[in-house]
């Protein structure tokens, strides 16, 4: 069992929770994740290890509520206790130093981005951060990401902060004005990752995205988290999460998790309609 | 025993066990097989013609003294039989279910040469049973601590049986297992209706309450190395780690989704129980016509899960006949009593997908057996423009698995051979690395339960004399 022992609102259906787990705190590296199952009849869900705190024994993780699962967690507290958390699972970023480092954040996907900004900093680039979300109240970790940026650049897609548009706009004009860039890592949504990919694709900047495929196990034994990378079959979970954006087959990836639609609305709404009047305050948000 | 004695038991036929209905269990997960009656186990023991020189122990990888337990049985002390097994095997209730007998104990039983052979492994299984059910298992004596740690990677049949004997010999034992729940295969891979998981999940607080110490959601390797364990004071470790990594077959449409690897299907239906979705919320995609690549005991298991979940048709489709496939042959009579179907020399050419990457088909060819191969079997051959098409919502790939990289990669003094299954001297279990053994299917490739089990004895063993002796 681990103890939450923090839970941070950080914009509608976005949680910061701290956890205790203080073996996988000291061992942790950026671009690592863990694995976890809520309860017995829970499934296993994999999240990004976003920070830890080596002396209170704690990681820290975002969780973005999407389906059963993450509601599940964005519904538990300080004090409540996680049945499994396994981790530190995947390879870690590699990180050197490659002059000046792009980093680019789409939603919750700043989440993950953070912990590799940190790294790369501490490892003498220069960091230049974009991060965007579809409207202001979705804008997750401007502070922290401000603190280890040179330079910060925010988007909405509503125009509502920042820069009104896409962050692969914002990452396009850098290019144009010249910017000498060395490394770029994108993380957020799938089309985002593939659009930031594509921009950098014709200047041949070695660009790094992290998959977030449908996983089970999280130990390579199962597969069901293969992609095809430079027409290879890779599992995202022991040779990633991170993977050379120039290769990945973004559209295979979009569907192989599309795989459970029917399944996920289906255990959404049991999930719901048992909550009873938590639905109602969830629809009133 | 006197000749006539011999003669008469000679006489008495094998008794039979009764399973449930095949039209009742496709739709259920209950076990098949009920087990002998305590009658039935008289009878059957009664059999056993007490060789002088029983070649059935030969046959048995972790050596029982067959007809030492089997006497016992015939004069209804199933409890002393059980633990007489016990002193050489630690899970007779799995091994009595799930060990290939036709091709172990039983092949060689004395009887089998003008009868049916003894029915060792039945015999077994209820002896466990017994034991278990009537509440009469003991916690044997465990010794004085030697002052000594031993970490075990793993907590598969190979793991386990490390724990236990280990522990039985005075020193403390911690089991690091990387899923949430300790049996390996027992509990991802093999399915409930053949082996119940209250059965392993028993077994594994019988170590407990020896005093095996066994923490899960640990991945050796990723959480701590090899190195750590024994700079953290652990005197020797143990890797079981078993066969991870399923291969694939390369072919194009690999990725659509509803195609399966064995392992991904089994564990997503036993582990973590997507045969009851919603109430556990892993999902599966329940197939209206389900395809199965292979012929083991892993394409047989996933077919018959498939089959338990409500198809219209479930085919298994192996390249070359039936007399080549590895399957035990009661599984795939259990399979085909069931409805399973058979497409016999054929193999998948690639997948067909529909416009939302959903598997909807496989084209496969049709296949001839050539020449022998290294295995002694004979080389199935495509015959070409022999394309058909096979419908599919479910496609199942179970041909086996790879080494999992992830130990060998975080110690990369731990020699492995070309396919990366860690190298050992097969009779220590030592490994290349100082105060590091291993046994069971991370150094076989895929083997048995009981294979596992006396790797893991042989290990136990000589890690024992390692800890007392000092000599590498
Ligand atoms: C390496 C990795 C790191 C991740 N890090 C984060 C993170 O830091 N914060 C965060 O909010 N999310 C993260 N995710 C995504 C997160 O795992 C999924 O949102 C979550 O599993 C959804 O579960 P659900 O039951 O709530 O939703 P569901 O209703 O089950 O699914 C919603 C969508 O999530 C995806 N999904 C479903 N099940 C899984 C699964 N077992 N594994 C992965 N994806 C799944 C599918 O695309 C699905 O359509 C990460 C995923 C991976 C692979
Ligand atoms: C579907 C299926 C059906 C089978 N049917 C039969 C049968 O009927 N009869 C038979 O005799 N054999 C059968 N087998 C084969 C048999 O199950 C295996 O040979 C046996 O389980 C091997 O035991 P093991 O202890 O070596 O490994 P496993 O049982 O594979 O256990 C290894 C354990 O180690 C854990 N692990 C892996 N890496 C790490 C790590 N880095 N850190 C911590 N833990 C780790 C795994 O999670 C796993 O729990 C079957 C196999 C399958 C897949
Ligand atoms: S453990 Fe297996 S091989 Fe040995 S006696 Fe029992 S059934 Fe036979
Ligand atoms: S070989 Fe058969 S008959 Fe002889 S002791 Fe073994 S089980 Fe009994
Ligand atoms: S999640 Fe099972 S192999 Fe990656």
């Amino acid at each position: 069992m681990f103890e939450i022992t923090e839970k941070i609102e950080l914009a509608h259906t976005v949680y910061q929770f701290k956890i205790k787990a203080p073996l996988i705190a000291k061992k942790r590296k950026a671009g690592q994740f863990v694995v976890l199952r809520m309860n017995e009849q829970g499934e296993r869900i994999p999240l990004t290890i976003v920070d830890s705190d080596e002396k209170e024994g704690t990681i820290t993780i975002i969780v973005q509520e999407v389906g059963k699962s993450t509601a599940l967690l964005g519904d538990m507290g300080k004090g409540d206790m996680i049945l499994d958390v396994v981790g530190p699972l995947g390879r870690p970023t590699h990180i050197e130093n490659f002059g000046i480092a792009v980093c680019v954040g789409g939603g919750i996907g700043t989440a993950p981005v953070l912990p590799i900004a940190k790294a790369l900093k501490a490892a003498g680039n220069k960091v230049v951060s974009i991060i965007g979300a579809r409207t202001k109240s979705l804008l997750i970790l401007e502070r922290e990401m401000r603190a280890v940026s040179g330079e910060l650049h925010l988007t909405t897609d509503d125009g509502s902060y920042g820069h009104h548009g896409f962050v692969t706009q914002v990452l396009q004009n850098l290019i144009n004005e010249g910017m000498k860039i060395g490394f770029v890592v994108g993380i957020g949504p799938i089309p985002m990752m593939r659009a930031v990919s594509n921009v950098t694709k014709p200047y041949n900047i070695l660009t790094m995205v992290s998959l977030n495929p449908i996983m089970v196990d999280g130990t390579g034994m199962c597969g069901a988290c293969r992609v095809t990378i430079a027409g290879k079959n890779r599992f995202v979970c022991v040779d990633g999460p991170e993977f050379n954006g120039h290769e990945v087959n973004f559209d295979e990836l979009i569907l192989r998790n599309r795989s459970y639609l029917k399944e996920e609305k289906t255990a959404m709404e049991e999930f719901t309609y048992h909550e009873g009047e938590k639905c109602y305050e969830r629809c009133d948000k | 025993m006197d000749p006539k004695e011999t003669k008469e038991r000679m006489k008495i036929p094998r008794q039979s066990m009764a399973e449930q209905d095949p039209k009742e269990r496709v739709r259920n997960f209950y076990e098949v097989p009920y087990g002998y009656s305590a009658e039935q186990a008289i009878e059957e023991a009664k059999r056993c013609i007490q060789c002088k020189k029983p070649l059935c122990v030969g046959g048995c990888p972790v050596n029982i003294d067959i007809p030492w337990f089997i006497r016992l049985m015939s004069e209804g002390k199933f409890v002393e039989a059980a633990r007489k097994i016990k002193e050489t095997n630690g899970l007779p209730a799995v091994c009595g279910r799930v060990c290939p007998q036709e091709d172990q104990c039983e092949k060689v039983c004395i009887v089998g040469k003008k009868a049916e052979p003894v029915s060792i492994g039945r015999l077994e299984r209820f002896a466990a049973d017994f034991e278990r059910e009537h509440g009469e298992i003991t916690i044997p004596e465990i010794p004085k601590w030697s002052g000594k740690k031993v970490a075990v990677v793993g907590a598969g049949p190979a793991g386990l049986t490390v724990a236990g004997d280990l522990v039985k010999k005075g020193h403390k034992v911690t089991v690091f297992e990387a899923l949430h729940t300790a049996g390996g295969v027992l509990m991802y891979g093999i399915p409930e209706f053949r082996l119940p998981k209250k059965i392993v999940q028993s077994e594994v607080e019988y170590l407990k309450r020896m005093g095996v110490d066994i923490v899960v959601n640990a991945v050796i390797g990723k959480l701590e190395t090899i190195d750590e364990l024994l700079s953290n004071g652990y005197g020797a470790v143990f890797v079981g780690s078993g066969a991870g990594l399923p291969n694939f077959m390369s072919i194009p449409g690999e990725n659509l989704s509803g195609v399966y690897s064995a392992n991904e299907y089994l564990t997503r239906v036993n582990l973590m129980k997507a045969y009851q979705f919603p109430e556990f919320d892993t999902p599966v995609i329940r197939g209206r016509k389900v395809v199965v690549f292979g012929g083991g005991n892993t394409a047989m298991d996933s077919a018959r899960t498939a089959l338990r979940l409500c198809p219209e048709q479930v085919t298994i489709v192996y390249r070359r006949s039936r007399e080549e496939m590895p399957a035990r042959i009661e599984e795939i009579h259990h399979g085909e009593e069931e409805g399973l179907k058979f497409q016999l020399l054929a193999s998948p050419k690639s997948f067909i997908g529909d416009r939302d990457g959903k598997v909807t088909g496989v084209e496969c060819l049709r296949m001839e057996l050539g020449e022998p191969d290294e295995s002694g079997r004979r080389r199935p051959v495509e015959i070409k423009g022999s394309e058909f098409l096979m419908e599919a919502d479910v496609a199942i790939i179970a041909i086996g698995n790879g080494a999992n990289p992830l130990i060998p990669q975080t110690t990369p003094d731990i020699k492995v051979n070309k396919w990366g299954n860690i190298t050992v001297n097969m009779d220590t279990g030592r490994t290349s690395k100082k105060g590091v053994f291993s046994g069971g299917d991370i150094v076989r490739g895929g083997a048995t339960v009981i294979l596992a089990m006396g790797d893991g004895r042989k290990a136990a063993d000589s890690i024992h004399e390692y800890l007392t002796s000092g000599v590498w």
